[in-house]
């Protein structure tokens, strides 16, 4: 670094700040963003399905066929509708009224004393096939539930051997809020990195104001200091603000060390303004950085980091693409930390991983500003 | 007077794609992440690592075993000596699941009792945890099922038969690629217009428009007309790669689609332009945009059901377009539903469209500062 740099640096930082300063958006971005964000994931995220309505046609009401229907108006799952009729309960999944229908027909106490193994036909709504698969999975449940009890209820047993215990590690009530809160936080990192920097290079180049930096004695290296830190201090209060909410108001268990959080992040940070400041550098146009920011950060870092979908689930040509969007491992590191603990196994290599991505972006952003220097 | 608007659209396109680098950035990405999203975005789960601990050596638990060996939902990625084995291979993510048979399964077995079965489960992905827990729940109810009717030597007093309408096999894709045409559509379309007014206040040249004899609705319609081409074209091509890339059958008309893709996109450039006219500067129009593509996407039902949401949220999503638009797009793609079943998704919609598009136009003229 030339003689004066820091002071150089300084002078720089100051000018952005001023920026920042003037502008609101970019105290928006980092401050009332995590907070919205946060607020909506943390409260209006679910996949835990309760009350699913379900018709309840059942053609001759009897002994058995009563005590079946009585095990779903006692399942916590399923909200039941009685209906006369099975077009009519066709109708309602036709409307969407229902999810599903369980249906009994009109000889069905009598073959069920005959020993003539009546059917009970249950039909899903297969447009959300997750929520569909969930209560195929309910209704097996409540069937096995009813065969037991009327066995024992004959005298017999019926026994089903294999009685299944299921343990979820780390979050035993499975609350949603701790495992979304983790993931949304990546995804807010991203748009914060992002967002504060895409355009602050190409703002200066369409202004002209990129050529009067140029002209002085500011080194590249000192000038993308000078944009970066303040960015960076930005960025890390959006993070604080945003792990504050998500310990004090909804409760996720820090199980991880608080530095090792705050030292990963950090590194995202910096590989999301990195990836900010190389749109910002490469497009030197507002408007088309605009334009790719809004169709690169949210959706990737949204569909392919895990955070909702399941990568290993995932094809295998897409499972290596989704090793190109940082916020992977962000996530990988992020459910550790918060749920497990400091789990070296998975916090260094994704660690390794976010760093090589920031010197990549961040090396290619100072070239590619080398270049237009020359 | 139409000639003039004519001008304000030619203008409007050449301002959009002029620029090689905007035009690559408008049409190239949403079909790129259609087809990765198409595939990455499933709840099916598929090779999730399962470990098994078998402390019995009776013939029924290598029979469970063997179940799970069989399923595509499952790829066995060890099978475990000791107990000590299974937290630090939850911990570094060496298996979603790990199956613990217990040494008295086969004594208990005998006894008539119930054999105790412990799936163990990496919960830091809760969703993907209840995925695999549902996965083995199916498993072991068949098991139990089929070791029944053996024990009875008879069927069971009731037979139970499940059937899925709409989509028999329940595959995911089915749900969520068609839900993918009403995300990107919305993307696409906000990048075009949200970009479009801000851009112009901060270079100056807005207010230039609106010294021209331009009144405020024609100019509204010169900066539609670039969101309405882009946005419709862009979800046709969508929709054909749904249908003949990725296979998704079209039950419904194409007829009862795209009046719903044509309100749903103006619907989107109301918003679009709403938020670009309360902006002075491009960075204030993204951040904008953001704050709106965030909430719209995840409170729309698009990922995760607006049922299971809490009453509040559900309410406040009535006022997303997108939750309509999807329900339609998925309704119709599977259930082949007429326009009588979704009429009361689609005239939400179109107020939506009517007050932002009037919005915008009142605000090109009077903005905030």
């Amino acid at each position: 670094m030339k003689p004066g740099g820091l002071l150089r640096i300084k002078g720089m930082i100051r000018k952005e700040w001023l920026q920042i300063i003037r502008d609101p958006s970019s105290m928006a971005i980092a401050f009332f963003l995590p907070l919205l964000l946060l607020l909506i994931f943390g409260y209006g995220v679910s996949l835990d399905a309760k009350n699913i309505p379900l018709a309840l046609v059942v053609e001759h009401p009897g002994v058995q066929s009563s005590s079946f229907s009585g095990g779903f108006w006692q399942s916590p799952y399923f909200a039941p509708i009685p209906m006369s009729s099975i077009q009519e309960a066709e109708t309602a999944l036709r409307r969407s009224k229902v999810d599903g229908i369980v249906w009994l027909r009109e000889n069905f106490d009598r073959d069920y004393l005959n020993k003539e193994s009546p059917p009970m036909s249950v039909l899903v709504n297969g447009v959300d096939a997750n929520t569909a698969r969930l209560v195929e999975g309910y209704v097996q449940g409540i069937w096995f539930g009813w065969l037991e009890q009327e066995a024992e209820r004959a005298g017999k047993k019926l026994q089903s051997p294999v009685q299944l215990e299921q343990r979820i590690w780390f979050n035993p009530q499975v609350r949603s809020t701790d495992f979304l809160v983790p993931g949304v936080l990546a995804v807010i990192m991203t748009l914060i990195g992002a967002l504060l920097t895409a355009l602050v290079i190409a703002r200066e180049w369409e202004r002209g104001t990129m050529e009067a930096l140029l002209v002085t004695r500011i080194s590249v290296i000192e000038l993308l200091l000078g944009k970066l830190i303040p960015y960076f201090i930005l960025g890390m209060g959006g993070l604080i603000l945003s792990l504050l909410m998500a310990e004090f108001l909804f409760h996720v268990p820090l199980r991880g060390s608080l530095w090792l959080l705050l030292a990963t992040s950090a590194l995202f940070l910096l590989v999301a303004l990195g990836m900010g400041l190389l749109i910002s550098t490469v497009f030197r146009s507002q408007f088309v950085a605009a334009l790719v920011a809004l169709v690169s950060t949210f959706l990737p870092a949204f569909i392919l980091s895990g955070f909702i979908f399941d990568i290993q689930s995932m094809p295998l040509v897409i499972q290596w693409i989704t090793h190109l969007i940082a916020a992977r491992y962000y996530v990988a590191i992020l459910q550790t930390l918060f749920l497990v603990g400091d789990v070296w196994s998975v916090v260094l290599p994704n660690s390794a991983a976010l760093l090589i991505m920031a010197v990549f972006f961040l090396g290619l952003v100072y070239r590619k500003t080398r270049k237009n220097l020359e | 007077m139409g000639h003039r608007i004519l001008a304000l659209i030619i203008k409007e396109f050449l301002a959009l794609f002029r620029d090689k680098k905007s035009r690559m950035a408008v049409i190239v990405p949403p079909i790129l992440q259609l087809l990765i999203f198409g595939y990455a975005a499933t709840f099916d789960l598929e090779n999730a690592g399962l470990a098994i601990f078998n402390e019995d050596s009776g013939a029924i638990s290598r029979e469970l075993i063997g179940r799970f060996e069989g399923s595509v939902g499952f790829k066995i990625v060890g099978y475990l000596q000791s107990e000590a084995e299974i937290g630090p291979l939850i911990d570094r993510k060496g298996a979603l699941l790990i199956l613990h048979i217990d040494e008295q399964c086969s004594a208990h077995l005998a006894q008539h009792e119930s054999c105790a079965v412990q799936a163990i489960i990496d919960g830091r992905n809760s969703n993907t945890a209840m995925l695999a827990l549902n996965y083995v729940r199916s498993i072991v109810t068949d098991f139990n099922q089929e070791q029944a009717e053996q024990s009875l030597g008879a069927k069971l007093p009731a037979q139970l038969t499940i059937r899925a309408w709409f989509n028999p096999n329940l595959e995911s894709r089915w749900f969520i690629v068609p839900g993918i045409i009403a995300l990107l559509a919305m993307i696409v379309t906000l990048v075009v217009t949200a970009l479009s007014v801000a851009r112009e206040r901060e270079a100056g040249t807005f207010d230039q428009l609106l010294v021209t004899p331009l009144r405020p609705w024609e100019v509204l319609i010169g900066k539609a007309m670039p969101g309405l081409i882009v946005g419709v074209g862009e979800g046709s091509l969508i929709i054909l790669v749904t249908v003949l890339w990725f296979k998704i059958p079209l039950v419904g008309h194409l007829s009862t689609l795209y009046p719903a893709l044509i309100i749903y996109v103006l619907s989107i450039i109301g918003v679009g332009l709403m938020i670009s006219s309360f902006s002075a500067t491009l960075q204030q129009a993204l951040l904008g945009a953001f704050l709106f593509i965030v909430p719209a996407v995840t409170l729309s039902g698009f990922s995760t059901p607006i049922a299971n949401m809490p009453q509040f949220m559900q309410t406040l999503t009535y006022l997303n377009p997108m939750r309509y638009f999807l329900t339609i797009v998925r309704r119709v793609f599977l259930e082949g539903a007429g326009l009588e079943y979704f009429w009361h998704d689609l005239w939400p919609m179109s107020i939506i469209a009517a007050v932002t598009l009037s919005m915008a136009t009142w605000l090109f003229r009077h903005r905030m500062y």
